[in-house]
């Protein structure tokens, strides 16, 4: 592992949202295939990250880099980082009416691996991967997210991260609003994305998607920085002595 | 219509290779001319009574002509809509009259070359062998190519030129011809009657349903050209029929004028569905009169799409004059740089239990300009009556403009009319989305334009949905950067 390049190294990285600092000086990296999880109350910035790492235009980058298979992206558009290899699970993907799920499906395939898939053979493939997520057919007629439940939307969101295999997937909160039946399909999905090929970085408020999914490093996100960073029994540690703990062990009067 | 028509699913190529056309309008190429007569430039009694002594007309019609130019000179221009731009127009600089070839032909090798050569390039001679019963092309005064499959033929169906209907039908084109859009109606249907020429003329025989489309295309090829061709369609109780018009012209720095007159006429239980796909050149006007009447029990639906064209002013009408008449207008307009589209719809509603669907969604960028203009009227007694009304818009830009001017005259207490309106912006959470998942930002535009015009493609045939899919591709491609 260690003669190995980083997948992705992110080095004391600092991103404004409209003139207000929200990452503060974030350093992490990130090996082929490894998954990593972030935990982090809500507001801690760990959105922020995920935004950032997939390029919307509304984050600023004042200081750092982020270095993906050796390479600055920092400056280039989303689909530009989509073609080499990321990819981000919405925690809130928007609705577009009027474009079905197959078409958007086929056209992102077709723009991320670069060459057109035949029909038939993408039909196959998406079968497969939809029989595994439980997403019936006629989802692939609906438009995209409208008109979706919580569940569906974060089941479209990982179908579109196994068709894209990318080489580092961000799921961005993606155990949010599910219940648990529905948490342990998503889940399964997530195992069955996390290769030697896929990277996962999964952004989790809750210990709980832990229990299915066995992260090789854990990262605890405060105030725009990883604080802390363990195996997966940090996860448990959090989940036992809560975020205050760590507030606690960092700042002695305990006081954040 | 059959399955295999409507929206494709896995089919379509969204992202063809079009990117290699270098020109956002791919149809503004230009003929040669040849032709067998032009016109002197502007308007006169002389040209009046030359364009109807050429056509062979009965004697009432060329009245009816010299009666309209008289209509014609004595209306004011319009003051509402795009005065600026209607004050431009200069009636004196436009070619009223220009016959192409000799004759119509049934054969496409019969047609002039140069000529064949254009609807080839359009396109039309392949969609006919490959989805059509039966086309019209008219290319500037006159069609010059017609057919229609033999066995609609032995069902009665009539489908000619509107010159061959007067020349072979008289008895019925007396009967209907300006009953639905009287030439006084407004100044440009009073133009239209005075140097009417071309347009298709419809007769579809009691219960003869017309299960493939009949079409017309129009091409204008001359600058300054004014085409003004005259459509009418009649549909006997109980028969269907699918119309649709496509329309091109080349690109020239000074004006054309498109002025059509189109009456439609559905009996008892009849349902005609007329399609108009308008991709003029940015230096058409397109003014233009279309209106319906359905008697009792018939459907009638206007699916327009504008995309072309400087300035159109189109409203489609429909009068349900019959119990449970049933009207519709489903429209789009994409409005870009120098282009303002005024449209609409009109449903007026004069018997008990009439039913009234309009929706109309427009697309505004690069500073271009699209107007809903409605109405709703609701005559006394025409009780139960239903309509709703939608109108969604979207800019593109800050620099485009949309407006909406609804109207509503409701005379009876027992109606449900409904009315909703959106203007949206191109959501940047929606282009994130897109181009997280590999889509350029051209291509994510698209795709979130061709949503937004969905429910109107959706009603297309199949091959002109991937092509208006195509054509918006173009355009977004053209505006980014």
């Amino acid at each position: 592992m260690a003669a190995q390049e980083p997948l992705l190294k992110i080095e004391d990285l600092w991103v404004s949202v409209e003139g207000k600092d929200i990452l503060k000086g974030v350093n992490l990296t990130i090996n082929p295939g490894e998954v990593h999880a972030i935990m982090g109350r809500n507001g801690s910035g760990k959105s922020t990250l995920s935004y950032t790492l997939m390029g919307h235009p509304r984050y600023s980058i004042n200081r750092g880099s982020i270095l993906f298979k050796g390479e600055e992206i920092g400056d280039l558009p989303p689909d530009e980082r989509a073609k080499k290899g990321l990819a981000l699970a919405f925690q809130y993907p928007v609705a577009i009416p009027g474009v079905s799920v197959s078409n958007f499906l086929r056209a992102s395939v077709k723009a991320v691996r670069g060459k057109e898939i035949p029909v038939k053979e993408f039909r196959q493939e998406l079968k497969a991967q939809m029989a595994l997520l439980e997403v019936k057919d006629e989802f692939l007629s609906r438009y995209i997210n409208d008109g979706f439940s919580g569940g569906e939307k974060k089941r479209l969101e990982i179908l579109q991260m196994t068709l894209l295999k990318p080489a580092l997937a961000v799921l961005d909160e993606t155990d949010s609003g599910l219940d648990i039946d529905a948490l342990k399909v998503v889940s399964s999905g997530i195992n069955t994305l996390a290769t030697k090929e896929t990277a996962v970085l999964l952004i989790t408020h809750y210990q709980r998607i832990l229990n299915y999914v066995k992260p090789d490093f854990v990262h605890v996100f405060q105030s725009g920085q990883i604080v802390k960073t363990g195996g997966s029994e940090l996860s448990e540690e959090l989940e036992e002595r809560g975020y205050d703990w760590v507030t606690q062990e960092l700042t002695p009067s305990g006081v954040a | 219509m059959a399955a295999e028509l409507r929206q494709p699913q896995e089919t379509t190529d969204q992202f063809g290779d079009i990117r290699s056309i270098a020109s956002d309008y791919k149809y503004g190429f230009k003929d040669k001319e040849d032709y067998v007569f032009k016109s002197g430039r502007g308007l006169t009694e002389e040209i009046v009574r030359s364009i109807s002594s050429m056509k062979n007309e009965p004697e009432w019609m060329l009245k009816f002509r010299l009666r309209a130019l008289d209509i014609f000179r004595k209306k004011p221009m319009p003051t509402w809509g795009n005065c600026k731009l209607l004050g431009d127009i200069d009636f004196d600089n436009i070619f009223y009259y220009i016959k192409p070839s000799e004759k119509g032909e049934k054969n496409w090798d019969e047609v002039p070359e140069g000529i064949k050569q254009t609807f080839d390039r359009l396109g039309i001679p392949e969609a006919e062998r490959k989805f059509l019963a039966g086309v019209t092309a008219q290319y500037e005064s006159e069609v010059v190519y017609h057919s229609i499959r033999e066995d609609l033929e032995k069902q009665g169906v009539i489908f000619l030129d509107m010159d061959s209907g007067l020349r072979e039908h008289e008895d019925i084109v007396r009967e209907h011809f300006a009953t639905v859009i009287p030439s006084a109606d407004n100044k440009f249907s009073a133009l239209n009657s005075a140097v009417w020429s071309g347009g298709s003329f419809i007769w579809v025989p009691s219960g003869v349903k017309v299960e493939i489309p009949l079409q017309a295309y129009f091409r204008i090829n001359a600058e300054n050209m004014g085409q003004f061709e005259r459509t009418l369609i009649i549909a006997e109780p109980g028969s269907y029929v699918h119309y649709i018009e496509g329309c091109t012209a080349p690109v020239y720095s000074t004006d054309s004028l498109h002025s059509a007159v189109v009456e439609l006429i559905a009996k008892k239980g009849a349902h005609i569905r007329y399609t108009t796909i308008q991709n003029w050149s940015k230096n058409v006007y397109n003014l233009v009169t279309k209106r319906a009447v359905a008697h009792e029990d018939a459907k009638v639906e206007w699916i327009d799409g504008n995309l072309g064209s400087k300035l159109t002013m189109k409203y489609p009408a429909i009068y349900l004059v019959g119990q449970r008449a049933h009207g519709e207008v489903l429209s789009v307009a994409l409005s870009g740089s120098d282009q303002h589209q005024d449209a609409g719809a009109k449903i007026i509603h004069a018997a008990p239990n009439t039913t009234s669907t309009i929706v109309s969604k427009s697309i505004s960028k690069d500073g271009g300009r699209a107007s809903y203009r409605g109405l709703i009227k609701v005559y006394p007694e025409a009780k139960n009556s239903k309509s709703s009304v939608r109108c969604d818009a979207l800019l593109l830009d800050e620099a485009s403009r949309s407006d909406t001017y609804p109207t509503m005259e409701v005379d009876e207490k027992e109606v449900t009319i409904e009315h909703e309106a959106t203007v949206s912006k191109v959501g940047e959470e929606q282009l994130f989305y897109l181009m997280s998942r590999g889509l350029t930002e051209a291509e994510a535009k698209a795709m979130i334009v061709n949503g937004f015009f969905e429910p109107f493609t959706k009603e297309l045939p199949l091959e002109y949905a991937v092509e208006l899919n195509r054509l918006i591709q173009l355009e977004m491609e053209g505006s980014v950067g």
